[in-house]
């Protein structure tokens, strides 16, 4: 529970002078995402930026130091009956919200609760002149300036370290159950968009292993309507289910192969390729475990309205995240100079060319 | 903007009928008349020309004229804006977007819909409602306000606590560059790779890039929806109402307040039978499934009457919920009757301030010698102080603007934000500099200057200028001194 970033500052500055690179690490359980580390940068360690600034249940609103661990967020959330509604994966037991920002990380829940760049409402920020920033706030609705909170999603810390994240946090839902049928894999798309276009408490829809998973959350009364209406088994155990989807914790997850994500258009057709496939997110994110080519991933992304990246695995000295047009490959290096000009943070870990 | 365009009028408006239908190429001033302010009149400027292309390849060909000759930039929707972040430039071309209104496609089982900039907020869920859809934004202008301005300043709405700002319901923007390149951001799906650019183009107020298509995200419509309304003898004991609600674990479509002025108002222009010796009343909209809403409204009921609502009533029907509405939905218009003008501000602070903000903004109220109307989106703490005065006495208006200046510093002094949905633009130039110090102002140059180096895309809107924040800052130094002068001599 402390605030280190004095410290940090301090540490990119002297970076800054000698012309060096720092690689920035939180709890450490996103190591294998991105491309590989830039061997030559040190680390700059937020592990110990942790702590709770400002939690007002009533409001809705959680300030926390990036480097503070989702469990210890989780935890505190939950002795008032709330929770991080996008339902962030843990990879460890070290997870920190940072990280899980930089990486926009969101689980089960997210086509329905939003995803953690959907929750953040402001964040501080270190730039790469060493200038603490703040940007957005503690409210949910704000649209003075740029929205730099938000654009930090995904950008896995290259255009700058986040020292302080405000989230909108939620009540937990009063009740929830989760229905199991079998279904192929050919009927399961539409079935899952079916039901996500119907007015009742859907909160996550994933297909595993020849079997569909609908989870319902909310009133009592409407998740038990809601179930007799749709039928298929109750699942028991269900808590654990999804948290082990959401952390990667399914055999599905395991052994050492290339693990590639689609985040794609929900509808789309089921993507011709033999293999081991995992659809979450009611058809928006699709998991495929196996070796690939990566332009022909691409390819199949593109087909479905969407992109790839590779998750886990395979060769993290190419590139890992999905082809950027050159317009756009301009706007993120201009804006990577805007932010980071001596290109201090996490250079690579990206793209190549960033 | 960092030079002055190197082209003529009369050349500029050759090179565009060149390519667009001459009638689209305005250039005389009655005709241009229409477009010298948004929402916010009081702001007005006459632009050099205003151009209404009709394909993406023209907006393409305006972007690399003007680029070339250094032309000033302001994109237009329908002009409904409440910040003059569509004001025209005195040197700069309106480009209009109107002529782009067309829906293109509803796809209804992936509940997204692909839309020309120029389409009314409105028409989407009118469109989308034969397959039991809608889309989630509903700004009060949303008969008239079109997607792609929702877009330009991430417009919110009565049901944003639940369902979100614009910037949680888009899934992808076409986007002319400054230079004049096409270019797609966002997808299908519901994420990208790599830094979060919708995000960032959400709320830009056309400073970064023109949008000429827009995929949104449709919601099903809720089966049933239900208004509680409930008065409060205090406005304090409304605020603990709506924390109230929230801790209990409800979250409502929407949530909304009137203070005592504005509900009288209201009540007088819509007969919607408010309570009109509250000080403060509540609407409070539980949408689901039917089961589902049962259980919240008799849970709202329950707790309003707990914690002192002085009057509890439940619409029983459709017809009830609209009437319970309209006062809340018309309270602009008949704060308008009982005022010759009034100024809309747009603050946004954490909920738990509510009653010590309106207290202040009373003392400010006698202070200043005006009469201030409150509506409030209270589920997620965005004021809107609606101050009434009279353009037409001396001094009038310079002393609305003081007033509203003194409501959003005491916004930002609370933990708030100077605006909550109605953007910068102009309007709120000056109150950048309370929000935010000099290193993040120039931290947001830098970023503008990544997508438009010489600063042609609106310029004067949005982030001060450097220069103008150190005057700013001097007048306000100046001043706080002079306070302090008054003051001593006082005591």
């Amino acid at each position: 529970m402390a605030d280190i970033s004095k410290q940090l500052q301090d540490q990119i500055l002297a970076a800054r002078d000698k012309g060096s690179k720092l690689n920035i690490v939180g709890g450490g359980s996103k190591a294998f995402m991105g491309r590989t580390p830039d061997p030559d940068a040190s680390e700059l360690n937020l592990s110990g930026h942790t702590g709770i600034v400002d939690y007002h249940p009533v409001e809705l609103v959680l300030t926390v130091r990036a480097g503070t661990p989702l469990n210890d967020i989780e935890a505190t959330l939950a002795e008032q009956g709330q929770t991080l509604h996008f339902e962030p994966p843990r990879f460890g037991d070290t997870d920190t919200i940072g990280g899980t920002l930089a990486c926009n990380l969101s689980g089960p829940a997210r086509p329905w609760s939003g995803s953690v760049r959907d929750q953040v409402l402001g964040v501080r920020l270190i730039n790469g002149k060493g200038e603490h920033l703040k940007f957005g706030g503690q409210v949910m609705k704000n649209v003075a300036g740029y929205d730099v909170s938000r654009l930090q999603a995904g950008a896995f810390g290259t255009l700058g370290v986040m020292t302080e994240i405000s989230l909108k946090v939620m009540p937990k839902p009063a009740a929830s159950m989760t229905l199991v049928r079998e279904m192929a894999v050919d009927d399961v798309v539409d079935y899952m968009n079916v039901r996500s276009a119907e007015p009742k408490p859907l909160s996550a829809a994933c297909w595993l292993d020849g079997k569909v998973y609908l989870r319902l959350s909310g009133a009592q009364s409407a998740v038990e309507a809601t179930a007799a209406r749709w039928g298929g088994e109750p699942l028991d155990e269900a808590d654990a289910f999804w948290q082990k989807l959401r952390d990667q914790q399914h055999d599905f997850f395991g052994g050492d192969q290339p693990l590639w994500r689609f985040s794609v258009r929900s509808t789309a057709a089921q993507p011709k390729l033999e293999g081991q496939w995992l659809i979450d997110w009611a058809g928006a994110q699709r998991w495929f475990l196996g070796d690939a080519d990566k332009a022909q991933m691409e390819q199949l992304a593109r087909d479905a309205g969407g992109q790839v990246s590779l998750f886990r695995g395979g060769d993290r000295n190419a590139e890992v995240m999905h082809h950027q047009p050159e317009v756009l490959c301009g706007v993120q290096k201009r804006l990577k100079n805007a932010f980071d000009p001596d290109a201090i943070f996490n250079p690579g870990r990206l793209y190549s060319w960033l | 903007m960092t030079e002055k365009p190197t082209i003529t009028k009369a050349e500029l408006a050759e090179h565009f009928r060149g390519f667009i239908d001459p009638e689209y190429v305005i250039t005389d001033d009655e005709t241009m008349k229409p477009y010298e302010c948004d929402g916010m009149s009081m702001y007005c400027e006459m632009p050099l020309l205003v151009v209404l292309p009709e394909t993406v390849a023209q907006v393409q060909e305006v972007m690399r004229l003007c680029s070339r000759h250094k032309v000033p930039v302001v994109a237009r929707g329908a002009g409904t804006g409440l910040c003059a972040g569509a004001m025209p430039h005195a040197e700069g071309i309106v480009l209009s977007l109107a002529k782009f209104n067309r829906i293109l496609s509803i796809d209804p089982l992936a509940r997204s819909a692909r839309l020309q900039p120029g389409v009314r907020n409105l028409a989407i869920s009118e469109a989308a409602a034969e397959f039991g859809l809608y889309y989630g934004p509903d700004p009060s202008s949303q008969i008239a306000c079109t997607i792609g301005g929702n877009v330009a300043e991430n417009s919110g709405g009565v049901h944003c606590l639940k369902y979100g700002l614009t910037v949680h319901n888009l899934l992808s923007v076409e986007l002319v560059t400054v230079d004049g390149e096409l270019v797609t951001i966002g997808s299908d799906g519901l994420d990208c790779c790599g830094m979060d650019l919708m995000a960032l183009m959400t709320g830009s107020e056309g400073l970064l890039g023109v949008v000429t298509e827009v995929q949104v995200k449709l919601l099903p419509k809720p089966e049933i929806a239900q208004v509680v309304m409930a008065g409060f003898d205090s406005i304090q004991k409304a605020g603990d109402a709506v924390g109230g609600i929230i801790a209990h674990g409800i979250i409502p479509g929407g949530l909304e307040m009137m203070d005592g002025h504005a509900i009288v108002a209201a009540d007088d222009f819509a007969q919607a039978g408010y309570p009109r010796d509250a000080k403060a009343l509540l609407l409070c909209e539980v949408d689901g499934t039917e089961e589902e809403v049962h259980e919240h409204i008799e849970q709202a009921e329950t707790l309003f009457r707990k914690l002192g609502a002085t009057s509890v009533r439940t619409s029983r029907d459709e017809d009830e919920r609209a009437l319970l509405w309209k006062g809340r939905k018309s309270a602009f218009p008949a704060v308008g009757r009982i005022s010759p003008d009034y100024y809309c501000m747009d603050g946004t602070i954490p909920r738990g301030q509510l009653a010590h903000v309106l207290t202040e903004m009373e003392k400010m109220s006698e202070e200043f010698g005006l009469r201030v109307a409150n509506v409030f989106h209270a589920g997620d703490g965005n004021l809107h102080p609606l101050i009434l005065f009279d353009a037409n006495v001396p001094g009038e208006f310079e002393r609305t603007e003081a007033f509203g200046s003194r409501i959003l510093e005491l916004c930002v002094k609370v933990g708030g934000c100077i605006t909550g949905e109605h953007g910068v633009g102009v309007e709120k130039i000056r109150q950048m500099a309370i929000q935010f110090n000099d290193d993040e102002l120039a931290q947001f140059r830098e970023l503008k200057a990544a997508f438009d180096a010489d600063g042609i895309l609106n310029p004067g809107k949005g982030v001060p200028t450097l220069r103008f924040c150190q005057e700013y800052r001097s007048l306000e130094h100046k001043q706080h001194s002079t306070n302090r002068d008054t003051d001593a001599s006082h005591g």
